[in-house]
């Protein structure tokens, strides 16, 4: 497995923190999946902040603070620069909202802020679009790490593009590759690792399910189904039958 | 003096930014902006406020 700006990780699974039932359902979703990185975030401090923050350290995992709602380069390089602070890591997962809806990164201001946030001795993980030339401008900026969309967040769509998602693993074969959102499905995650895909990060899939402690579990074993299943050099699919079982041999019966 | 508080007004004694947390209770892992820009923990003792200035007050919370 790759690293991660040097960092091993336990497996390929990073989970998101939000919208879960209860704190009590979150940390058994990250027991059950045994996922090793949270993704976390910063907001006004209204009292939760502290408790949930001596939660997060209890898990013990590698935290990944997110710049989610930033619209512009100055908020989400002040919004880098507090969470270095509280979270003490050089990790931030760069968003810069483009589009309301979609909530599609602004691809432009994305690969701006990462220049700022990388020279300023952060280490970068960009939320982006499938694009080519995008995660080519971002490694120029300083990124180790790419993570494409695989759908908007939260929409449980799964890869909506898997041809620019397997151009892109062509494209940087040397790079961590990250699907970030659009996972619903443990299937989703498992064909992101078939594609060849280093991690998976998930939240809305596991946090909303019905059970999200059994959704994790399916999750983590989907995942590593699928990262088998690259290291394994599946077949290529073909259109004609080819029967599996020996036809030499075939008693002569008709 | 009139500020403005994790976006709501505030009228405070504090004259500098590690007064003004903790005349407003704030303790533990927070981190701080004034004017939308970042100020250091290591800074607040000697940021003065002025009338009108937007502090921001964060702490850990979930994400994706």
């Amino acid at each position: 497995m790759k690293t991660f700006y040097g960092t091993h990780l336990p497996n390929p699974l990073m989970l998101g923190t939000a919208q879960y039932p209860s704190p009590a359902i979150l940390e058994r979703a990250f027991r059950e999946s045994g996922a090793g990185v949270a993704a976390v975030s910063l907001r006004r401090e209204s009292g939760a902040g502290q408790t949930f923050w001596q939660m997060i350290r209890e898990l013990g995992v590698l935290i990944l603070p997110n710049t989610a709602g930033c619209h512009t380069v100055k908020e989400a390089v002040t919004t880098a620069h507090m969470a270095r602070e509280v979270f003490e890591t050089p990790w931030i997962k760069l968003e810069l909202i483009g589009h309301t809806d979609s909530l599609q990164p602004d691809v432009f201001q994305l690969v701006e802020a990462a220049r700022i946030l990388t020279e300023d001795g952060f280490q970068v993980f960009p939320y982006t679009t499938d694009d080519l030339i995008v995660g080519e401008r971002l490694l120029e900026a300083g990124c180790e790490v790419l993570m494409p969309w695989g759908a908007p967040i939260g929409s449980g769509r799964g890869l909506n593009n898997e041809y620019a998602l397997r151009a892109m693993r062509v494209e940087f074969p040397d790079v961590p590759l990250v699907i970030d959102a659009g996972i619903g499905l443990p299937s989703h995650a498992a064909h992101a690792m078939e594609l060849g895909y280093d991690a998976v990060l998930l939240n809305t899939a596991v946090a909303r399910a019905g059970d999200p402690q059994m959704m994790a579990r399916a999750m983590a074993r989907a995942i590593e189904a699928g990262m088998l299943a690259h290291q394994a050099d599946p077949i290529e699919p073909r259109d004609m039958a080819e029967p599996s079982t020996p036809v030499i041999g075939k008693a002569f019966l008709s | 003096m009139k500020i403005v508080l994790n976006g709501a007004p505030h009228d405070v004694c504090a004259q500098t930014l590690s007064e003004l947390l903790e005349e407003c209770g704030f303790s533990g892992r927070v981190a701080t902006a004034v004017n939308e820009s970042f100020v250091a923990s290591s800074l607040r003792i000697s940021h003065k406020l002025a009338d009108g200035d937007r502090v921001e007050v964060v702490a850990p919370m979930q994400g994706g």
